[in-house]
């Protein structure tokens, strides 16, 4: 077994606040979805049909 | 020819006005009595706030587009109304003080026909000692409410920045000011835009941010939170205002009731009672809203305020104001025209109506302090109101005083809220958050009290282009530019 230290960049803020170790924090392929542009380009297109189906049921 | 008087030129003030002027035509007449030259879309103020925007980007001037509408404005506010006229007329006036430089101080009686109260909010940073005096901001915090607080907001920001370069570390305190503020959104977008630019600017790690709220929980928006489904699982919006605080180092103390500002230092009271101390470079905490203290009077000249409005000072509507307890709140008590009880040519539309009660569960700490955030009225929710509102009082017009009036409940009503983390067309990202209806109605969604196939949230770019996009389109449309109507609140 190796003593490398594994170092997962995403993670390291649990330790940085007992607040935070009860939570949930994303992982780098959450966060890389984020700012994706494909990806965040379908969901824009998926958001606003939600959005417009909320803002048609509220007039 | 009958006369609609709309008070405040906001979101809400703005839609009434403007379709009422649309449906009504050069037949009736209305006038808008608001105090600034300048309209200002309220949610870029965060950006004017980080730098990212100018005054100039969320402002236009107002009397060109009232022109163009056929809309008589006057550039005044609102002191006292007499909805029964005086002794020498029947006839409803409101008077008014005029704020532009040709006239400032000069004061006029104004008669009406219909009057639509749409006043929006009293800063009230008086609430809180050191926080500022009446409705002024104090020399301690920054704000980002007005579009000049932002853009002063944003220079202590800058100064801030220039002190981390020079290698002073800062600490920005970044919440509510008050237990019993409203709001948690607007503070919400600033912190996590503060943190983006720090991080662009490359000092973040010079910096320690912390959040203060009184909210009971992270994520309770002054809605009570809410829950959504996400991989499968309905769950609330604490884990999801958690993570997003943890991933960017954000500590947060809730539950608190600031109840002093010094240079550099708050003193609050927490939820259990206990007392403490948090020190600050930089802060902005938001004030608590009140009614803007309109007063009432009848016909002999008799002080009706209370009649008219609650004691918080926003007016009093068609609501059921008995005082319950939290278990018997019901969506029903929600007001669905916005029609004042007393005088029923009055309506209030927007912040200026007074809640029934809270959304979020009261709380109390064991002093007795109430601290608990009072319910949002966002601008989706202000602009349905005053366009219901507004197609009340034509009604009323053109087809008789017992026109049928038109319901716009916010418990019926669901409301479409961007919540930016930061700019950037690239990098930018946003809360894109939807609610379904605002204001829990636990009888016909048991459980969540929502209905969680229209209540959702996700964070991303596409958030923050809906953000951009949304900025243009309600500026555009506020300004009456061609296709207006077809946008909607
Ligand atoms: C920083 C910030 C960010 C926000 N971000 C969002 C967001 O992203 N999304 C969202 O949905 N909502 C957001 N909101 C909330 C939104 O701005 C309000 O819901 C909305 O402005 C309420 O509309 P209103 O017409 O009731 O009040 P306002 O828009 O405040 O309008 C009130 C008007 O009345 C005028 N007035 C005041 N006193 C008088 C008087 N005596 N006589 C006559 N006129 C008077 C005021 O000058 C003003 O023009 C934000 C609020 C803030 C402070």
């Amino acid at each position: 077994m190796s003593n490398e230290v594994k170092i997962v960049k995403e993670e390291e803020n649990f330790q940085k606040n007992e607040q935070y170790q009860l939570t949930m924090i994303p992982g780098a392929f959450a966060r890389r979805l984020r700012t994706c542009v494909i990806f965040q380009f379908i969901r824009f297109i998926i958001i606003n049909i939600k959005m417009i189906i909320v803002v048609s049921k509220s007039h | 020819m009958a006369r609609l008087v709309v008070l405040g030129g906001g979101v809400a003030g703005h839609t009434t006005a403007t379709f009422a002027a649309k449906w009504l035509g050069s037949d009736h007449e209305v006038v808008v009595v608001t105090p600034n030259a300048k309209w200002n879309w309220i949610p870029s103020n965060i950006w004017v706030g980080v730098g990212q925007m100018t005054k100039k980007d969320v402002t236009f001037d107002l009397a060109p587009v009232y022109a163009k509408a056929g809309i008589d404005y006057r550039q005044a506010k609102a002191v006292s109304l007499n909805p029964e006229g005086s002794e020498s007329s029947d006839k409803p006036f409101v008077t008014i003080e005029y704020t532009s430089a040709d006239k400032a101080g000069e004061t006029e009686n104004i008669e009406y026909d219909y009057i639509v109260n749409a006043t929006g909010p009293k800063l009230n940073f008086g609430a809180t000692p050191g926080l500022g005096e009446g409705s002024q901001l104090g020399e301690h915090t920054v704000s980002v409410c007005t579009a000049d607080h932002a853009v002063h907001a944003s220079e202590k920001l800058q100064e801030a920045i220039e002190k981390m370069k020079g290698g002073t570390r800062q600490k920005f305190l970044i919440g509510t000011g008050h237990g019993m503020c409203t709001c948690q959104g607007a503070a919400f977008e600033y912190i996590f835009n503060i943190e983006h630019e720090l991080r662009k600017a490359g000092v973040r790690d010079m910096a320690d941010i912390k959040w203060i709220s009184n909210e009971s929980f992270l994520g309770d928006f002054g809605m009570g939170g809410l829950h959504m489904k996400v991989g499968g699982y309905v769950v609330s919006s604490k884990l999801f205002a958690e993570s997003l605080y943890a991933e960017r180092n954000i500590e947060w103390l809730i539950g608190a009731h600031v109840s002093k500002v010094e240079q550099g230092k708050v003193a609050y009271e927490l939820l259990d009672g206990s007392t403490g101390e948090e020190t600050f470079d930089f802060a902005m905490l938001i004030p608590p809203f009140a009614g803007v203290g309109l007063k009432a009077y009848n016909k002999s000249g008799e002080d009706i305020t209370d009649t008219v409005f609650a004691p918080n000072g926003f007016m009093k509507v068609d609501a059921d104001y008995t005082p319950k307890p939290y278990a018997e709140w019901k969506a029903s008590d929600w007001p669905r025209t916005y029609q004042n009880p007393t005088y029923k040519n009055m309506f209030a539309a927007g912040i200026a109506f007074a809640p029934p009660h809270l959304i979020s569960k009261p709380m109390k700490s064991p002093n007795g302090t109430p601290i608990n955030p009072t319910p949002p009225r966002t601008g989706m929710p202000s602009g349905i109101i005053g366009k219901a509102v507004a197609h009340s009082v034509c009604d009323m017009i053109t087809k008789g005083e017992n026109a049928h009036l038109h319901e716009a409940s916010m418990a019926e009503m669901g409301a479409a809220c961007v919540a930016s983390a930061g700019k950037g067309i690239f990098t930018g990202t946003a809360a894109a958050m939807t609610v379904y209806p605002v204001v829990p109605d636990f009888e016909k969604y048991p459980g969540t009290g929502r209905d969680t196939d229209y209540t959702f949230g996700e964070i991303g770019l596409a958030g923050h282009w809906i953000k951009h996009i949304l900025h243009h389109l309600f500026i555009y449309k506020a300004k009456l530019n061609p296709g207006w109507t077809l946008i909607p609140e």
